[in-house]
């Protein structure tokens, strides 16, 4: 049989071998994610997503610290029960300046995109140093130290969106220099409470879906 | 393999590399079964972590999957690859001291990338955790590996490559490729940085990383350790050599394009999901082959089943195999992933892959192995018999429990009244929660217990002893082929 004959080829030579499985592999990425990579609509912001400010982009590089990801996604899928229960149902353009994606892959608790504005910053305070003071058979871990460490502790915020600022998002000389500043005397438990209430509050009413 | 038939000539083979990665392999599943039996404790008391930052489920379940992924299955298969590639080649190991480099590299990049996770240095990317500094650490262990691999492979005495090493050199490349791609990032600090993508092609590109992270290591690179050691133990060549080419290449083809399947009905373009549906459903089709032709392998030697404790743990690991590759495509489908996704039920699916299949194919080829590496009998073949009995048990009963609460969690979501209105609040579905939460973690720590007996059997057997040294077979008529 041919087939046989042309593996023996393959299975024969160490140099055809590596090539062949290289190339095999690599036809599904380059035709399915590659022109993903490189699809605009799925790169541009919706009308009025905007970049975090330097204290919600510290609360979210806690938020991925923490792994807060790993039990809430943040990903309303376009369902009746999911869009009843969270929200509008989440945009691709709402994502663009997430670097990386939180939308996460389990739900121990509850979906966050659009969590912002639901509660109060006091609630999320509470919340956040010990959950079953507001929520009693909550199963979330308690984050005391948030409240007892500065957002800025090692003083890198601005070196955090200078990265950002190369990699295209719209900071600009001013918003890096005064980036200290903005996070002076906020404590990680500000940064996180300040990312929770911006999350999902892009959704209006000048957006297509 | 008797002093007999060896070739003066040549060389030994490197086995004393191989028994250190099995060793640590070894050390690495007791730990992280270990830290996942206790972040499956916090999800029980949440109080678990005592105010401790690094003992935060956020931080210890990331730990968990590193350790049980990259320390136990990467080091049982770069042992397993060690050992086989030079028997199924005839030579030793190309470059033996490159091969201890990347023992000993590994170990360093996973006990350092370990704590910084515990301290919350992380990339935030599932299974792509460490940051970039490891990035380029394990890029660089990687190619080393590649090198000694194939480089025993070109030195081969043996014209035909054989199967096994055509899984274990998919492994090294395709897990090469996709690290390298997926951890392309802007740094900020030493410790700090952002992905290259953002958003929803951020998302595609990880899946396509983290799925086939799962095809190339957890499911290829292991079948690469099946295609070695089962017929080995079973005593009987390998069923269909045609099956195991066609089932090579397709499933080399068509695992790539499964990835979006984590991703239905999120913010990614509808052709992308439907694509990774159409092919996640024939990647039943090499799945399956490839698991008939391990289990026809050892039909005709059932009857070693009874005296052969490993043989029995690697017919076992097929048939959870089997059971979780047939899962894997249904989940994929939409109608049933929108019940499936984002619950307990992707836990118990992954376990049921993890437990049934990875780690217990490792245990069998474990206790065949390391009695053959130091030229003794295993000390207990009562244990083994015990421990095969304790990992069924916890597997079964890990993957019943994560079921139960899966279904029950993406059925209560959905549920709507006769008016359209939620039926169930999130709070009430969460506090249902415990009781299968309680069970999963009885279920972790039966499958532990019988890990640690496996540790204190096979160190028993070790211990004192030094691994022999083996040279490869003199090969009657030059080139000798097929």
């Amino acid at each position: 049989m041919s087939g046989i004959g042309l593996h023996k080829k393959l299975e024969e030579n160490t140099g055809l071998l590596i090539f062949g499985i290289l190339f095999v592999s690599s036809i599904g990425g380059l035709a399915q994610v590659m022109p993903s990579l490189f699809q605009e609509s799925l790169r541009t912001a919706t009308e009025n997503t905007t970049v975090y400010s330097p204290l919600e982009q510290m609360g979210r590089d806690i938020y991925m610290r923490e792994g807060c990801s790993l039990c809430h996604s943040q990903q309303i899928r376009p369902l009746l029960a999911e869009v009843e229960r969270y929200g509008p149902y989440s945009r691709a353009g709402e994502f663009v300046y997430d670097r990386p994606f939180l939308w996460g892959s389990k739900r121990t608790g509850p979906d966050l995109h659009r969590v912002g504005g639901k509660y109060s910053d006091e609630w999320h305070r509470l919340h956040l140093i010990n959950p079953r003071d507001v929520v009693p058979k909550s199963i979330m871990p308690a984050y005391p130290w948030l409240a007892e460490r500065e957002a800025n502790a090692n003083g890198d915020i601005g070196r955090r969106l200078a990265a950002l600022q190369k990699l295209g998002h719209p900071y600009d000389a001013e918003d890096i220099a005064t980036a200290d500043a903005a996070l002076e005397g906020k404590t990680e438990l500000d940064a996180v409470v300040a990312y929770l209430q911006k999350l999902g509050t892009a959704y209006g009413p000048g957006d297509k879906p | 393999m008797s002093a007999k038939n060896e070739n003066p000539k040549s060389e030994f083979y490197h086995d004393r590399v191989v028994t250190a990665l099995v060793m640590l392999a070894i050390v690495w599943a007791v730990l992280g079964m270990a830290a996942g039996v206790y972040v499956a404790a916090e999800l029980v008391w949440p109080t678990l972590d005592f105010g401790e930052p690094w003992l935060s489920f956020g931080r210890l379940r990331t730990v968990h999957t590193n350790v049980v992924i990259f320390g136990f299955g990467v080091s049982a298969l770069m042992g397993t690859a060690f050992y086989s590639v030079q028997r199924t080649c005839h030579v030793p190991l190309f470059l033996p001291r490159l091969a201890w480099f990347v023992c000993i590299a590994w170990q360093i990049i996973l006990l350092l990338g370990g704590l910084s996770l515990l301290a919350g240095i992380t990339s935030g990317k599932e299974y792509a955790e460490l940051e970039w500094p490891f990035d380029i650490a394990i890029a660089l262990v990687w190619v080393c590996f590649g090198i000694i691999f194939f480089g025993t492979i070109a030195q081969r005495k043996i014209k035909p490559i054989y199967v096994s090493n055509w899984f274990y050199g998919g492994l090294i490349i395709v897990i090469t490729m996709i690290h390298v791609v997926n951890s392309l990032a802007m740094p900020a600090t030493l410790f700090k940085s952002y992905s290259l993508f953002a958003g929803a092609q951020d998302a595609i590109l990880q899946w396509w990383y983290g799925h086939n992270a799962v095809g190339f290591l957890l499911t290829g690179g292991f079948l690469g350790m099946m295609y070695y050691f089962l017929p080995k133990q079973a005593e009987r060549p390998i069923w269909s050599y045609r099956l195991s080419i066609i089932a090579f290449w397709a499933f080399t083809y068509s695992y790539i394009w499964a990835g979006p399947h984590h991703l239905h009905y999120s913010a990614i373009p509808e052709w992308v999901q439907s694509l990774a549906v159409v092919m996640s459903l024939i990647l039943l089709a090499p799945s399956w082959a490839t698991m008939i032709n391990g289990i026809m392998t050892v039909s005709g030697a059932w009857q070693k089943l009874r005296t052969d404790p490993a043989l029995k743990f690697i017919v076992l690991s097929l048939a959870f195999y089997g059971l979780a590759t047939f899962e894997g495509p249904m989940m994929a489908i939409k109608s049933v992933n929108v019940v499936s996704h984002f619950t307990d039920w992707t836990i118990g699916h992954v376990h049921s892959g993890a437990l049934g299949w990875n780690a217990l194919i490792t245990f069998g080829t474990f206790y065949f192995l390391v009695p053959r590496l130091v030229g003794r009998e295993l000390y207990s073949v009562r244990l083994a018999n015990i421990h095969f009995w304790l990992a069924l048990a916890g597997t079964m009963l890990y993957v019943l429990a994560m079921w139960g609460a899966g279904v029950s969690q993406g059925l209560l979501w959905l549920s709507l009244d006769e008016f359209g209105e939620l039926r169930y609040s999130f709070r009430d579905i969460m506090a249902s929660m415990p009781p299968y939460y309680l069970l999963r973690l009885v279920a972790g720590l039966i499958f532990l217990s019988g890990a640690i007996l496996m540790t204190f059997n096979l160190f028993k057997t070790i211990s004192g002893a030094r691994t022999i040294q083996v040279r490869p077979p003199a090969v009657r008529g030059a080139g000798a082929s097929v």
